[in-house]
């Protein structure tokens, strides 16, 4: 069994974050390599030599001001409700051109949420052409590429990194004010890739969503470390679903108990900022199964207002401004 | 009973040791989406099944987020080596729950597993081929969210046990259901049978005034098995208490009994036990 795909030794127990990376010096080389599949192209140099694609991508993204990636070790923590109310807050200013780029491969949930569960992809001369919500706000995901949402897309890292590279370079985003990049848990193939992709260019940073319990905060470190390892500046931490008020009696129950403090002391001790906390209403599960904005939808929605552009002065699109016009 | 130690030999080449030739049954636990209790799920159920008088292992497959460590309160044992093999984490003095995890190969909890395809695909293999499991009434296999590297070489490495099948968990709402319909798929493609779906996080009581509050929507996993034909198994509440108690690794073989959860997923795992106990329902 163990001498399958070329893998022949074993992993020596308590050294497997040893790796040292395919740039590195020592790539194929180190002790950690022993045994590791990839130990032969490392040594071989082959993955030391840049993509061509990202210079063509550096190209392309030269008329996109701001890029944001949403990122969050835990699944289900809101990332992708998070991205679209994102995207559909801060272009409620409508001088402002939104893009919103789904890189969940394999469980993509933004056409749903942004109502457009399946539109299809067109080409033009240009590329691909995304998919508006508003003539503002355009999406890309591979959900728009699928032919029935039964679709399940069974692939492993280098068929994700292809179309994750072919979503930033061959789409025709145009001129934009802010590309949110919003993407699958973990700490893989998907991550690896827009980073490196977009390593020639500008990244604002990361926005990290997190739920308040520490069985969530703890993927979330990982997150953070995965970030400080790649060099992708953190925006600032959000904690969702935090604290939930009965429509009946309005009492607050923890239903995700911050039992170790929640995502403000996490951040606390990493010296992160911390962006604010997004209530758990259940309207906005609503809204996103519905593909509605529960901005709009449920305007009066304490989780609203940490959205509302306009209105709140405290609010998230605000605060993500202010950290990234200085 | 159907015994995995009477399972026929495959054509490959025999591996020089095997260390799943004295597991019964094997399932897996997916689902397409994160967040939805896969791991939950997977650490009730193992204590469903002990608490039935089962000898169960958990394989944590969750390469860049291994949640149970935490949730079974062994998150700073170390794994060791023995001639059969890694030793697995034992839960308890009885030894009734073993568990293997990429947590107890870590230098700190914090650590990032910054890990493409293949070389998740690697440790994957290994925990197939070298864990001492010993004898085992039931392993159950935790698995990230998706339908990547990780499902694809988990399912290859145990095509030749045969597994019993799939338990599939999702909340509620349609942004989950919609993912887990891509992982029917998934289990169709790759022919696992599928086990059932469980509905979790289904309904909040209001521990004021008790008002239950469907706060991811309900009935959607329901719905979902009858529309693709393969068993409901049911529904578990969503039980700050239980969450709080496994978060903190109290003493949960004690509180899980007493808790709301108990009674749904002892049904559920009385399903499973059943199903997986008669031979024809690995054919349907």
């Amino acid at each position: 069994m163990a001498n399958e795909s070329g893998f022949g030794g074993d992993f020596p127990l308590r050294s497997i974050s040893d790796c040292p990376g395919t740039v590195s010096e020592q790539a194929g080389k180190a002790s950690a390599c022993q045994g590791c599949p990839n130990q032969a192209i490392c040594a071989s140099g082959i993955a030391k030599a840049p993509d061509p694609a990202i210079q063509e991508i550096k190209e392309k993204m030269a008329s996109v001001k701001h890029k944001i990636l949403v990122l969050s070790g835990k699944g289900g923590v809101g990332k992708s409700t998070f991205s679209a109310h994102l995207a559909h807050g801060i272009a409620s200013d409508e001088t402002k051109q939104v893009a919103l780029l789904d890189v969940d491969i394999c469980g993509p949930s933004i056409p749903k949420i942004v109502g457009l569960e399946g539109e299809q992809v067109h080409q033009s001369g240009s590329g691909w052409s995304p998919v508006y919500v508003e003539e503002n706000l355009g999406v890309m995901s591979i959900g728009f590429l699928l032919s029935s949402p039964d679709d399940a897309v069974i692939w492993r890292g280098p068929k994700k990194n292809g179309l994750i590279k072919q979503f930033l370079r061959d789409v025709d985003w145009g001129e934009l004010d802010y590309l949110i990049v919003d993407t699958p848990p973990g700490t893989s193939d998907e991550h690896l890739s827009v980073v490196q992709y977009l390593s020639a260019t500008h990244v604002d940073g990361a926005v990290i969503i997190t739920t308040p319990q520490e069985v969530s905060l703890q993927d979330v470190r990982k997150e953070i470390n995965f970030c400080r390892k790649v060099k992708l500046p953190i925006i600032g931490v959000v904690e969702n679903m935090s604290g939930f008020v009965c429509p009946k009696c309005q009492h607050e129950s923890q239903i995700f108990p911050p039992t170790t403090g929640g995502a403000m002391k996490m951040c606390n001790d990493l010296n992160i900022p911390f962006l604010g906390k997004v209530p758990l209403d259940p309207r906005i599960g609503k809204s996103c199964d519905e593909g509605k904005s529960f901005l709009t939808e449920v305007p009066d929605s304490p989780a609203t207002l940490t959205f509302d552009f306009d209105h709140a002065y405290d609010n998230l699109p605000q605060r993500l401004s202010v950290r990234l016009h200085h | 009973m159907r015994s995995r130690r009477e399972a026929p030999k495959m054509e490959e080449a025999a591996p020089e040791k095997d260390n799943l030739a004295s597991v019964d049954h094997i399932l897996l636990v997916l689902s397409g989406k994160g967040g939805v209790g896969k791991s939950t799920i997977t650490s009730e159920l193992a204590l469903a099944l002990r608490n039935a008088g089962k000898k169960v292992g958990i394989l944590d497959i969750d390469l860049c987020g291994p949640s149970i460590p935490r949730m079974l309160n062994t998150l700073n044992s170390a794994v060791h080596q023995c001639d059969a093999g890694w030793v697995p984490v034992y839960v308890d003095k009885e030894k009734t729950i073993s568990v293997m995890s990429i947590g107890f190969l870590l230098e700190t909890q914090d650590e990032a597993v910054i890990w493409r395809g293949p070389k998740k695909t690697a440790l994957i293999k290994q925990f197939i081929s070298d864990v001492a499991w010993g004898e085992l009434d039931y392993l159950i296999v935790d698995t990230p969210p998706g339908t990547s590297d990780e499902h694809i070489s988990v399912v290859e490495s145990l095509r030749r046990y045969k597994p019993d099948g799939a338990v599939l968990v999702t909340t509620p709402q349609a942004v989950s259901i919609g993912d887990v319909r891509r992982e029917l798929t998934f289990c169709k493609k790759t022919g696992l049978p599928v086990l059932g779906i469980i509905e979790n996080m289904s309904g909040f009581v209001c521990p004021n005034c008790s008002e239950c509050t469907n706060v991811f929507s309900t009935g959607g996993g329901e719905a979902l098995a009858q529309e693709s034909g393969v068993p409901f198994l049911g529904r578990v509440p969503l039980d700050p208490q239980l969450t709080r108690s496994l978060e903190e690794g109290r003493d949960f073989i004690q509180a899980f009994p007493e808790s709301a959860t108990f009674d749904a997923i002892s049904n559920i795992a009385q399903k499973v036990l059943n199903d997986v106990g008669k031979p024809s329902a690995l054919d349907t």
